[in-house]
């Protein structure tokens, strides 16, 4: 059992509890099992995959970002007007954007500010920001990015790819590369990276613009399947991201996170809701169903938990 | 003067008393017992929830109740359908609002400890299910409160409205409990240090449940208040006070790492917030500006206050 290291086992539960919930929806609805069938299950999951790993890095560093769902509406405001009818000033926006996302994480590290207050208040500036561009639910989605996410990919759809596609690059950047060893390095312990040589200024700043570029492509994406946007269409995204990341197997401090964990956490949370619509539950329980299957999840995981801890006393 | 600037609550008084000012100096003065009065109402609620939501933060890190919203509805709903406007059975009813409290306080402490689920996670999934409970009871209905709660929640004595006398009394029992009390005492040492705290012979898990019930109860009454106030309770009530809970906490001086708390400045904080939406009412603010100027005061507020040294 070599391969099972701790790192993998955190991995299987979120995994398990996927592919349960996914046979749970085939069996009470067998035509999902098609290529259309999972498009429509997972299509949503696009945005808020990008948004959960949009969290994850701010969680990485031991942050929490309690802006994202206002965030990610405004950029979706930003992308049904300013990318459709002036792309070059949509993409100016969204830079600065991201440039403004990399300021929160210096100034935050910098003024020593928790994390959960300056976000809180950013998330009043992107709602007003994002109320005064669209006050009334509209806009267009550019062309290009409604071809994206409505393209058909052979054999598999288009979701799945993303999902894939989304883990692996963001694996390889957390996990793999240099700069993601220091960056979860600075969730683990800062004053160490500083000791060796590492700017932390630097980490913070690159792990807010990372996230701040995620949370820019879920708006973008979710606009794509929207086709229009509101000054409200993600705020429940604050909240998902959070969740997903917990249940993909991160941790809240200390710079462990697993970026595959959290896009098979945002795939659950999506599937969660589809999963409660063929149970035909009245619609007044269908919220409290979703949170009693994160409690469900999360105790599978409090078993993995004593594991681990038996096998780091070995 | 400096012993009071070095409290961690001035800088929240500051800001309330200089937005205050800038909307009574707007209005020539005319204004003046309108807005403090309204203020004052409006605070009210944000303060008692406040309280709560402040000794949870104060217990250390990843501590923070996500439920007080979905309690402050369920509270409101199923007092005021078993009251059903029916003055005799005011107490039962606000019986029943604390039962609720107590309630939802147990099964967030217990999803806490027993699954070991982080808070922050196990009061949202909590909160979800509470919601559907109130959805569920309440059917749609808008049941009214009983008469005697509609007088009690918009009347005034002496020109202060009640319920900011509520919230002064319940400030007062939770100051003593805090500053006074080995309640209090204990949930700082516990926000300092939790493997410290324990070893010190801190009842540790006895004080952390005491404080999610306690935190759930006061969003009850916050919830019972409210719908009593705004007659009748609605289920999106609560909505607003998942965000202003905390930042009342922050604004008015709590350390959001743990450890060391204060309550005028809740005080400070909710008269600063929901003084500042008043101001920009008061200057014609679209919705949007209001929002984003609220954001950028937030932050400004923040910022200025972190010259100190955070402990």
């Amino acid at each position: 059992m070599n391969w099972l290291t701790a790192d993998r086992l955190r991995l299987l539960v979120p995994a398990l509890s996927l592919a349960v919930l996914l046979g749970a929806v085939f069996y009470l609805q067998p035509r999902s099992m098609s290529y259309v069938g999972l498009n429509l299950l997972l299509n949503l999951a696009v945005p808020i995959t990008l948004a959960t790993i949009a969290q994850m890095l701010i969680m990485m560093v031991n942050d929490l970002d309690l802006s994202m769902g206002t965030f990610v509406s405004f950029v979706a405001c930003v992308t049904a007007t300013y990318l459709q009818t002036d792309p070059w000033l949509g993409v100016l926006i969204l830079a600065v954007c991201i440039a403004a996302y990399a300021g929160m994480g210096v100034v935050i590290h910098l003024r020593n500010l928790p994390s959960i207050v300056v976000t809180l208040g950013m998330s009043f500036v992107w709602g007003g920001l994002a109320v005064l561009m669209l006050p009334t639910p509209g806009g267009t989605a550019p062309d290009w990015i409604r071809w994206l996410m409505t393209s058909k990919p052979p054999i598999v759809p288009m979701a799945i790819v993303a999902s894939v596609l989304i883990a692996a690059i963001t694996h390889w950047l957390v996990i793999r590369s240099a700069f993601g060893v220091v960056l979860r390095g600075v969730g683990g312990n800062e004053r160490s990276v500083q000791r060796a040589g590492w700017s932390v200024i630097r980490a913070k700043a690159l792990a807010y613009a990372l996230a701040g570029l995620f949370a820019v492509l879920a708006g973008i994406a979710l606009v794509g399947l929207t086709t229009s946007a509101d000054a409200n269409i993600a705020l429940r995204y604050t909240l998902l991201s959070i969740a997903g990341v917990i249940l993909g197997g991160g941790e809240f401090v200390g710079g462990r996170v697993s970026p595959i964990g959290a896009v098979i956490g945002a795939l659950t949370l999506t599937l969660a809701a589809s999963f409660l619509s063929f149970l035909r539950i009245s619609p007044d329980w269908q919220i409290g169903a979703q949170g009693a299957i994160l409690i469900v999840v999360l105790a599978l995981r409090l078993l993995l938990n004593r594991r681990e801890a038996r096998e780091g006393r070995q | 003067m400096r012993t009071l600037a070095a409290k961690p609550w001035f800088w929240s008084f500051v800001a309330a008393f200089g937005v205050w000012l800038a909307t009574i100096l707007f209005t020539g003065g005319a204004s003046t017992i309108g807005v403090s009065q309204a203020a004052l109402t409006f605070a009210a609620f944000s303060i008692i929830v406040g309280l709560g939501q402040m000794f949870v933060i104060t217990l250390g890190p990843g501590n923070v109740d996500l439920s007080i919203p979905s309690t402050m509805t369920l509270a409101g709903t199923v007092a005021l359908k078993v009251m059903e406007t029916n003055d005799g059975l005011v107490l039962l009813g606000l019986i029943l609002a604390v039962l609720v409290g107590l309630c939802i306080g147990v099964v967030n402490y217990g999803l806490i400890k027993l699954l070991r689920i982080p808070p922050i996670i196990a009061t949202l999934s909590s909160s979800f299910i509470i919601q559907s409970t109130a959805i569920w009871y309440n059917r749609g209905i808008r049941i009214k409160p009983p008469a005697t709660l509609i007088q009690f929640a918009t009347g005034t004595t002496l020109g202060i409205p009640n319920v900011a006398l509520v919230a002064l009394l319940i400030s007062v029992v939770i100051w003593v409990l805090l500053e006074k009390g080995i309640y209090g005492r204990r949930v700082s040492a516990i926000g300092q240090n939790m493997r410290a705290a324990r070893l010190a012979g801190v009842p540790v898990d006895g004080t952390r449940f005491a404080t999610y019930v306690l935190c759930a109860v006061l969003a009850s009454l916050a919830g019972l208040l409210l719908s009593c106030f705004s007659g009748g309770a609605a289920l999106n009530m609560g909505t607003e006070y998942l965000l202003s809970s905390i930042a009342v906490v922050v604004i008015g001086g709590t350390a959001v790492a743990g450890g060391s708390a204060n309550v005028p400045g809740i005080w400070g904080g909710s008269l600063f917030l929901f003084l500042v939406v008043s101001m920009l009412n008061t200057y014609g603010a679209s919705a949007g500006v209001r929002l984003l100027l609220t954001g950028i005061i937030i932050i400004g507020v923040i910022l200025a206050a972190s010259r100190r040294p955070l402990a």
